[in-house]
């Protein structure tokens, strides 16, 4: 339904779409960065297009193909009932230099959606007025949706406690011995008592 | 009520009875009276409230009812859910403003040790910040584990006992058990709840 | 807060208005535990709201691309664990539709009977929640014990309570059981009756209504803007609902109304809620009617099904496919694709990129939550410090989808 929009984008804007396809009956067209905000306000006015909601911004790392990183929006279209997936390709294999333009000021939500895009994959949106880490704390180094941070590297922010803190080794805390803690062991503490006094 | 509160008899030169006595009584006061700080965080949650509610009525039945938002009028921190490395200096934070004596469930798989979630974001357990008394098990523990937990921790209280201990399934179908599930399972809910 | 001690005219009343800068949160019995929100107050009016999540942010996203496809499950049970089956579900069909599997008629029946129990288990638990947190105990007490009996339900038919792990690519992880439209039945009058007496008794309660009332008023364009979907832009009269506007399973066979508000203030959102369980069960039923009592649930595809345990132990050929299904994962074709259903706070979207391997290359969530919570910022401003309640809970924040 929407190879229309995909066939008018092509017609307005040429050589500016890379490519377009349509898998899974998602029409997808990719874009030059450059040309980023013009088609997206190009499909949000356009009376034909009318995406009036933008569903999803997101990053894609695509380690080892330069450009590195997508940015891959779902637009979606109350009134038409279309929806359009649109891509644009930055960053080179070190992931710099991955910038594109803010869609904030044509659809709201882009505001959140672009800080965790940037908050994960340390994609810069320009022009975005408050572009501060969302999900992570400010505190941390890194962007761990990049393929390659390490999925297990913490960055604490409290220290963790010691064995001589705890008094017990650490990677033993919890009792996980064959007859500890059995709900129906807690005679033994009544046991205890008795032994004691 | 079994609490531990036993009469001793002493002789003369012996003056640790009014002591044990006090710490007896104190204990059975105290696993009676616990007033709770819910941290509620995650998925856990759910059955917390699923826990607090009607049917399982889980907390009021152990005089842990009441909660209370302010860490420095609660001695018993719930721990239920995961706690991310973001979250993990207010918890710190919550536990350090509580008043002596204090106890810490730890509520759920995530709470106990992290979980599946053996990432970035995840402390592993929060026995890595604060020192923990039970741990409830379970993706989430059902209410009835908790109960035992909570059954748990009144003894731990009443003994003055500190080490960590952990809640266990009661009927362990790797032990032998499945006769007494399969009673349970055909007797119980099916035509309780059908009716 | 600054100190007062500025140097005031004698006589010249005006205290320093010295804006307030109040932290709520992330511990705070409103915030459920996982956002915080930077208040900053001029007496008790909110100037300007800053709201921080992330504070249950649990590495979703990462967690999967390290398994299997199927491996995915349990994590998204745990996106949000108020209505679990509906993500397993969005998930399996956003697979399926990569794979080109469509599951067989009496699994998309079972499918939607499970996923409109939870959608009701979800807005009972919101209302309830929302309820609570202004005062009223007892709806919450009566709407949780309405709950308990959807989730006996879903544990009868699921063996758990809460995160039932139950999709699976191509079908479910096992056919209804024999008892199950009689329980459902059961069940769902029994909580229609619960709601209908909760409901009397909230709306009838001047104070409740008072506080509900008029705030947190949003347009309906503004709600676009920010991506909102689901009970709380239908609250603003916009009748935009997944189910009716791109059927997926069967939706477009049963027949079901799209409750919307008139102004989109939070009694709208309340009430919308309310009128989406009553829907459920109208779907429910209907369901439940043309579900066929025999018949495969599940895909006949060795692709990605998993062998009758039968032929793992008995035959060679299926032990190793079982072997190879459990190690390399279901192999999904190499592409893009976003499958989006509506879950219980609005559009589910799942945005999947594969290698062609037994591995995600990537999944993306889109949490309604995510998006519904970016706009609370807008919702707050201007408005008292005790409407923060209503209105956050009107949001219906679930933590888990919301932080990913
Ligand atoms: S233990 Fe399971 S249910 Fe509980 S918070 Fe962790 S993931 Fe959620």
């Amino acid at each position: 339904m929407s190879k229309a929009v995909l066939q008018k984008l092509q017609a307005t804007f040429g050589a500016a779409i890379l490519e377009t396809h349509s898998q899974f009956g998602d029409d997808t067209a990719v874009v030059e960065p450059s040309h980023w905000l013009a088609i997206a306000t190009f499909l949000r006015d356009d009376p034909a297009c009318a995406f009036e909601m933008m569903s999803d911004l997101c990053g894609v790392d695509r380690l080892d193909v330069t450009p590195r990183f997508e940015v891959v929006i779902h637009l979606n279209s109350l009134s038409k009932g279309h929806r359009i997936r649109l891509k644009t390709r930055v960053g080179d294999e070190d992931g710099e230099g991955a910038q594109v333009a803010s869609l904030v000021g044509l659809w709201k939500t882009a505001n959140w959606l672009e800080r965790e895009a940037f908050d994960m994959f340390g994609i810069t949106f320009q022009t975005h007025p408050d572009l501060r880490r969302i999900l992570m704390y400010p505190e941390f180094v890194g962007y761990p949706l990049r393929k390659d941070y390490p999925a297990e590297k913490t960055q604490p922010l409290v220290a963790y406690r010691t064995e001589e803190e705890a008094g017990v080794p650490l990677d033993k805390q919890a009792p996980f011995g064959p007859h500890e803690g059995m709900s129906f062991a807690r005679n033994d503490f009544t046991k205890r008592a008795e032994d004691a006094n | 009520m079994n609490a531990p509160l036993k009469s001793v008899t002493l002789d003369g030169n012996q003056n640790g009875f009014a002591t044990t006595k006090l710490d007896a009584l104190l204990g059975w006061a105290r696993k009676w009276s616990l007033f709770k700080y819910p941290f509620v965080t995650a998925c856990c949650g759910m059955e917390f409230m699923a826990l607090t509610s009607p049917r399982f009525d889980g907390t009021a039945r152990f005089g842990a009812e009441a909660p209370r938002f302010s860490p420095r009028q609660s001695d018993l921190l719930w721990v239920v859910g995961t706690i991310s490395q973001r979250q993990a200096p207010v918890l710190k934070r919550i536990y350090e403003q509580m008043m002596e004596p204090k106890w810490v469930l730890g509520f759920g798989t995530c709470a106990s040790s992290g979980g599946f979630y053996d990432n970035y974001t995840t402390v592993a357990g929060i026995d890595k910040i604060i020192p923990c008394d039970v741990y409830v098990p379970g993706c989430p523990p059902r209410p009835e584990a908790v109960i035992d937990g909570l059954m748990l921790l009144q003894d731990k209280i009443a003994t003055g006992d500190r080490t960590p201990r952990i809640v266990k399934p009661r009927f362990d179908p790797a032990q032998g058990h499945q006769e007494q599930l399969v009673q349970l399972r055909t007797k119980g809910v099916i035509d309780g709840g059908a009716k | 807060m600054e100190s007062l001690d500025l140097e005031l005219d004698e006589g010249h009343l005006e205290l320093p208005a010295e804006p307030m800068r109040l932290m709520m949160g992330p511990s705070h019995p409103a915030m459920h535990g996982t956002v915080r929100c930077i208040v900053d107050l001029s007496g008790e009016t909110i100037l300007k709201v800053d709201v921080q999540i992330g504070y249950l942010h649990r590495g979703f996203e990462k967690m999967c691309e390290r398994g299997t496809w199927a491996q995915v499950f349990p994590y998204v049970d745990r996106l949000n664990y108020v209505s679990p089956m509906l993500n397993n579900v969005g998930y399996a069909l956003a697979v399926e539709k990569m794979c080109g599997i469509v599951v067989p008629d009496r699994c998309q029946w079972y499918r939607m009977v499970l996923g409109e129990l939870a959608r009701i288990s979800d807005h009972l638990t919101c209302d309830g929640a929302m309820a609570m947190e202004l005062g009223a105990f007892t709806p919450y007490l009566w709407l949780i014990k309405a709950r308990e009996m959807i989730w006996d339900v879903l544990e009868e038919e699921t063996g758990a309570r809460l995160t039932h792990s139950f999709g699976r690519i191509g079908g479910m992880a096992k056919p209804p059981t024999a008892q199950f439209k009689s329980l459902v039945r059961h069940s769902v009058s029994s909580v229609l009756r619960i709601v209908d007496e909760s409901e009397k008794m909230l709306l009838k309660n001047r104070i409740f209504i008072d506080r509900l009332e008029n705030v947190g008023l949003i347009s309906a364009a503004d709600a676009i803007s920010l991506a909102w979907t689901g009970p709380i832009l239908r609250a603003t009269g916009v009748a935009y609902d997944i189910r009716k506007t791109q059927p997926y399973l069967k939706y477009d066979e049963v027949d079901f109304d799209v409750p919307v508000g008139t102004k989109g203030d939070t009694l709208d959102r309340f009430l919308v809620r309310l009128a989406e369980i009553r829907q459920s069960a109208r779907i429910i039923e209907q369901c439940l009617v043309r579900m066929a009592d025999e018949g495969p649930v599940n895909v006949d595809d060795p692709r990605v099904m998993l062998p009758e345990k039968e032929s793992v132990y008995g035959t060679i050929e299926g032990t190793i496919q079982h072997f190879k299904l459990i190690m390399e994962g279901a192999k999904v074709p190499k592409g893009e694709v976003y499958s989006y259903t509506e879950a219980g706070n609005g559009e589910l979207g799942f945005y999947l990129v594969s290698d062609g391997s037994g591995t995600p290359a990537r999944v993306r969530i889109r949490p309604p939550a995510f998006t519904n919570t970016s706009g609370l910022s807008q919702l707050l401003e201007g408005r008292m410090i005790s409407d923060i309640v209503p209105i956050f809970g009107s949001i219906n924040m679930i933590g888990g989808e919301c932080d990913h």
